[in-house]
């Protein structure tokens, strides 16, 4: 484990993370980005940070008995992160792989901001976690995201909505005003860490060719690989 | 977190495995109890919250240094908020078997830097005293050896694959551990007991310590004491 702050990783692989709210487009874009990487004969890795069967089985007890904290909270999603990271992140970052992150560490400074954790404090845990080699920042108004969730009946989940905040009774209130207090601090993020941002209220297809477009640069002198291997 | 308006007073009992840290908690606790103090006592891995995952963790080995270090930090933090704090602010005296020094020193010895380890429990309470019990490793060896029936493959430090050889393991990681105390002792600020003795030769040493601690808080009046003699003797 480095020291903080996290410097850049110098393996010879790639770090491309996508980060946003939820509903934001970030993981069908990621998807597609992937594709086309691996057409092209690039080594490809692509893993994603939701929640384990750890951290739900935990929060789920620690609901139960009123027992989570912003602390503990924060702690325990630090501890899944860390075991991805360990795990699917840097083995295939130092064997040379474009490593396709559809949520990093970012997620956790916004969520644990937005509860109250000092943020010195939780950029000081990340810190085994190195800089992006490019951060792309799906940038969507609260509403749309809202607007494709009840469209597509999703129930929105407890955590997602802030509810153990006490913001509001209704959870869709809830979830509006928490998810605002998310996407305050992703844009304050996104421009002190100088994310790629992607306004994504364009079309799927303009927003996958800026996003070619956006890491051509990272692509230069960066080797094709003889064989394919997915996630898994 | 800084000591905060919480009336009673955080004691913690640091040392290896088979310093007599445990037999020392359950002495002291009896001895203030006698006096007049609630005591709560604490210890590491005793939250319901997770302990279930680093069980299951420890027993397939699975875990990467960096996660294992935050899966205990989940447990220790979740006592902190939920039973150290509360027993504090009700005025009790929390006795607690290990602290984030114990744990502060496995994750640097398993790589993580001290600065890291160091910002990661800045959340913890600072105890009014830490009494660290300083045993060597020979005696720790033996003492290991008559509670186990062997050595155990984590106070070994095996998952660090220093040696392949458990006894070697013990000495290597033993090492590695006790530096890491050497370097908290000033800058925590522990009193240091030769735990190489007796229990009760330990006992009264650490009662010497503990007791200004309350010079000046209201006891209840004494009757005649029913303390074992040794614990009376013990008290100087």
């Amino acid at each position: 484990m480095p020291e903080a702050p996290s410097p850049a990783h110098g393996f010879p692989g790639r770090l491309l993370v996508f980060e946003g709210l939820d509903g934001s487009g970030k993981s069908t874009q990621a998807a597609l980005l992937g594709k086309w990487l691996a057409a092209q004969g690039y080594r490809v890795f692509a893993t994603e940070w939701n929640s384990s069967e750890l951290v739900s089985n935990v929060i789920r007890r620690g609901k139960k008995k009123g027992l989570l904290t912003p602390t503990t909270f924060s702690l325990l999603h630090a501890t899944d992160f860390a075991d991805r990271f360990e795990r699917r992140i840097l083995p295939p970052l130092r064997a040379g792989y474009l490593v396709l992150c559809d949520r990093y560490a970012y997620t956790a400074f916004v969520r644990d901001a937005a509860r109250g954790c000092d943020p010195k404090w939780v950029r000081t845990i990340y810190s085994f976690a190195p800089r992006p080699d490019l951060a792309f920042y799906f940038r969507v108004p609260v509403g749309t995201t809202l607007k494709r969730k009840l469209a597509s009946r999703q129930k929105i989940n407890y955590y997602e909505a802030g509810m153990d905040l006490g913001l509001a009774d209704d959870v869709e209130e809830s979830y509006r005003r928490f998810q605002s207090r998310l996407k305050r601090e992703y844009d304050r993020i996104a421009a002190a860490d100088r994310f790629t941002v992607i306004d994504s209220s364009r079309s799927v297809e303009e927003i996958q060719h800026a996003l070619r477009d956006h890491i051509r640069p990272i692509l230069e002198n960066f080797p094709t690989g003889v064989a394919l291997t997915r996630d898994g | 977190m800084p000591p905060g308006p919480l009336r009673g007073k955080l004691i913690v009992i640091e040392g290896a495995d088979g310093s007599g840290r445990t037999t020392e908690v359950a002495l002291l606790k009896e001895r203030l109890e006698v006096d007049g103090h609630a005591v709560v006592d604490t210890g590491l891995r005793r939250s319901d919250l997770v302990s279930a995952e680093i069980d299951r963790a420890k027993q397939g080995h699975t875990l990467g240094a960096a996660t294992m270090a935050l899966l205990y930090s989940v447990d220790f933090a979740d006592q902190m908020e939920n039973k150290i704090v509360p027993a504090l602010a009700a005025g009790s005296t929390v006795l607690a078997d290990r602290y984030i020094y114990t744990l502060m020193a496995r994750a640097v010895a398993r790589g993580a830097s001290r600065a890291w380890a160091q910002e990661l429990y800045a959340f913890a309470l600072r105890p009014e005293l830490v009494v660290f019990l300083d045993a060597r490793p020979e005696i720790l060896l033996h003492r290991s050896i008559a509670k186990y029936g062997s050595l155990d493959y984590w106070e070994s430090g095996m998952d660090l694959c220093l040696s392949r050889d458990l006894f070697e393991s013990f000495f290597l990681y033993q090492d590695l551990l006790s530096r890491e105390f050497a370097w908290m002792r000033e800058r925590y600020a522990f009193r240091v007991v030769d735990a190489n003795r007796a229990p009760e030769q330990v006992h009264a040493e650490v009662l010497k310590l503990v007791e200004p601690l309350y010079d000046g808080a209201s006891r209840p009046p004494s009757p005649p004491r029913l303390t074992r003699p040794s614990s009376r003797a013990a008290s100087g």
